[in-house]
């Protein structure tokens, strides 16, 4: 079994964000990175496949500049034995641009299962996952919360609005991860020292032409104060009223 | 955790890496339980394993006895956010690393070296350091514990060892004794003695008001035989004890801004939401003096914690150095836990805030591992020459 664990490094999502002087994203400076939630819950479901089994690899990638390998060193930490870091100078808020690159290292690496999250805690976009599986021509599973292969087959649960749909699909294939299918655990402090030893394979990859950008970023409005329109029953109206045309939540 | 300096910038990615996973560990299994067992004066054990399989334990030894082999920054960040659970966690550790495995790496054969480390370094064997007695606490020199080498090459011990950490919990203590009646500090060495020898007693220490998340005992040995080679035979004079005392006391300078780092937390965090005289208490001046406070010390403490561990690296630290940190360090989160208890008010009171339960427990870390007054003394003979101990 040769599982392949796409990840993308992100701002800790408690930052305080600020928007680059142009306006058209936010700024880095003085952000704390990680790896992604649900990357980290698709390297963990990898990492116990291949350790239930007794036999196999797993291998990380990231698409980013020389920033994600810290990225994929902690990955490499958690007991992933290899890390391939695609290089480019920034990364293509174009998901597209981002699954070619990934399907041109992916295709020829011999993977059982190409796993990502679900998708990525900054932009939750939810793309490449599904675009790489196309551009393959593998089949796709997205948001698992079980997952399961034997005999050159897996199995998958997603959940649904209440209730659950089971899928079976021939491998290889690729399944993007949900949250609450296995906890990731904590990088080991042998962990962390052998990752440096672990191979981390740096390339550099040329990106397709981006077909979109962005024109504008922005920050939640300021929290405005509330108001107070009243008291007691006798305001009850007012309030229905004004939160039905006003705050329009009604 | 507020970075004001950007200290990150000072570490390197495995530091960081190291500092961030036993973070984790410690917000996920430490914080969610420490409140209840400071109040039923508990030591939360079942995080035992977990500490273990993440390396915790004798993390600066090196990995061919089957520890982490990490250096000493990212050891004393480690200790550093144990502490920001509780000091009673990080004391735990403390002395299972610095005070039972340092000493049988340092002055142990190669066989106990290969015996005890990895079973230690796993969490399958505990240990307690037995040094302190019920008469000799600043002054060890002056121990009446005694080892007397039988003509079989055995050893007979007795005595008594006092505020003795994980002394019940402990599957073997390192005991330090004068040997075959000879009064000098230069006849002390140390043995691992199994807690299960016949004539070995510990009693859990009742009544404290301060680490009360920690096995404190009181150690008693009556005719305690042990075989040749539970001697550590590198150990000798008073000098191997205070060895382990200074790597202890290194981690312990860490461990303390941890416990001021988690009451900074809090106090920020309640003066930005408290509200009094319609608004949050953090826009009153005396709050924001406690504030600035706080995190000036914090500060001035990472930086020098850092220092430290970098000269530590290098093999260029002195314990005079060790000294100045612990002391420093001690009492600025001994201050920093007591405004916060203050600024919180009532609240701070309670068990459900971290202020109060930190602020007793630091009495303690004041108090132990060399107390704030015998530093004192050791960096005033560092500066005049002059010895200021009774002796």
């Amino acid at each position: 079994m040769k599982i392949a664990v796409c990840i993308k490094r992100v701002p800790d999502m408690e930052s305080r964000f600020r928007i680059t002087g142009d306006g058209k994203s936010v700024d880095e400076a003085g952000l704390k990175f990680d790896m992604s939630d649900f990357d980290g819950y698709a390297v963990e479901v990898a990492l116990q496949m291949t350790e239930k089994l007794g036999q196999g690899e797993v291998v990380v990638v990231s698409l980013g500049p020389d920033a994600v390998q810290e990225a994929l060193r902690k990955a490499l930490s958690m007991g992933v034995a290899r890390a391939i870091h695609l290089k480019t100078d920034r990364v293509p808020v174009d998901g597209f641009a981002i699954a070619t690159a990934l399907a041109a290292e992916l295709r020829s690496g011999g993977y059982d299962l190409i796993m990502f999250g679900k998708h990525a805690m900054d932009s939750m976009n939810g793309v490449v996952g599904a675009m790489t599986a196309e551009l393959l021509g593998l089949p796709n599973v997205n948001s698992v919360s079980k997952l399961e292969v034997a005999g050159g087959k897996g199995t998958a649960r997603r959940e649904l609005e209440g209730g659950a749909e089971i899928l079976e699909f021939p491998l290889p294939a690729v399944v993007t991860i949900d949250e609450g299918i296995a906890r990731p655990r904590y990088p080991s402090l042998k962990g962390i020292m052998a990752a440096k030893k672990k191979p981390l394979e740096s390339k550099p990859v040329q990106l397709i032409a981006p077909r979109l950008e962005p024109t504008r970023t922005e920050l939640p409005p300021e929290r405005q104060g509330g108001r107070i329109i009243g008291e007691g029953v006798a305001a009850v109206p007012d309030l229905i009223r004004l939160l039905q045309t006003e705050a329009k939540v009604l | 955790m507020l970075d004001f300096y950007n200290i990150d910038s000072l570490l390197s990615e495995e530091e960081r890496a190291v500092r961030d996973s036993v973070r984790r560990f410690v917000d996920d299994n430490v914080l969610p339980v420490i409140g209840e067992c400071y109040v039923e004066g508990r030591f939360p054990k079942e995080i035992v394993p977990g500490l273990a399989e993440l390396g915790v334990f004798g993390a600066n030894l090196p990995e061919e006895y089957g520890c982490a082999g990490l250096n000493n920054v990212a050891y004393g960040l480690i200790m550093q956010e144990l502490e920001r659970g509780d000091s009673g966690v990080r004391s735990f550790a403390s002395v299972q690393g610095a005070l039972v495995m340092y000493p049988i790496y340092a002055f142990g054969s190669e066989d106990q070296k290969r015996h005890y480390l990895p079973k230690m370094a796993s969490g399958e064997i505990i240990g307690c350091f037995g040094l302190t007695e019920p008469d000799y606490g600043s002054n060890p020199a002056g121990m009446i514990t005694m080892a007397r080498e039988q003509p079989d090459g055995s050893w007979v011990l007795n005595g008594a060892k006092m505020w003795i950490t994980n002394g019940s919990t402990a599957k073997v203590a390192i005991v330090w004794a004068k040997t075959n009646d000879d009064k000098d500090q230069r006849s002390i060495r140390g043995f691992i003695v199994p807690t299960s020898s016949k004539g070995f007693r510990a009693k859990d220490q009742k009544g404290k008001l301060s680490l009360r998340a920690s096995d404190t005992s009181e150690l008693v040995l009556e005719d305690v035989r042990v075989p040749a080679d539970a001697l550590l035979p590198k150990s000798g004079g008073l000098k191997s004890p205070l060895m382990c005392l200074t790597q202890a006391r290194y981690g312990i300078s860490w461990g303390a801004l941890g416990a001021a780092m988690a009451c900074f937390e809090e106090a920020s965090s309640y003066a930005k939401t408290r509200i009094m005289f319609d608004r949050p208490i953090g826009g009153f001046q005396l709050q924001q003096l406690r504030l600035a406070e706080m995190l000036t010390e914090i500060v001035k403490g990472q930086l020098l914690c850092v220092q430290l561990g970098r000269l530590k690296d290098r093999g260029e630290f002195t314990p005079q150095q060790v000294s100045l940190a612990k002391r420093n360090n001690v009492s600025i989160a001994t201050d920093i836990a007591r405004e916060t208890r203050r600024l919180l008010g009532a609240n701070g009171i309670l068990a459900e805030y971290a202020a109060m339960r930190h602020m007793a427990n630091l009495e303690s870390v004041y108090t132990y591992e060399g107390t704030h007054d015998v530093h004192t003394l050791i960096l005033g003979q560092s500066v005049t020459g002059l010895n200021a101990f009774g002796a």
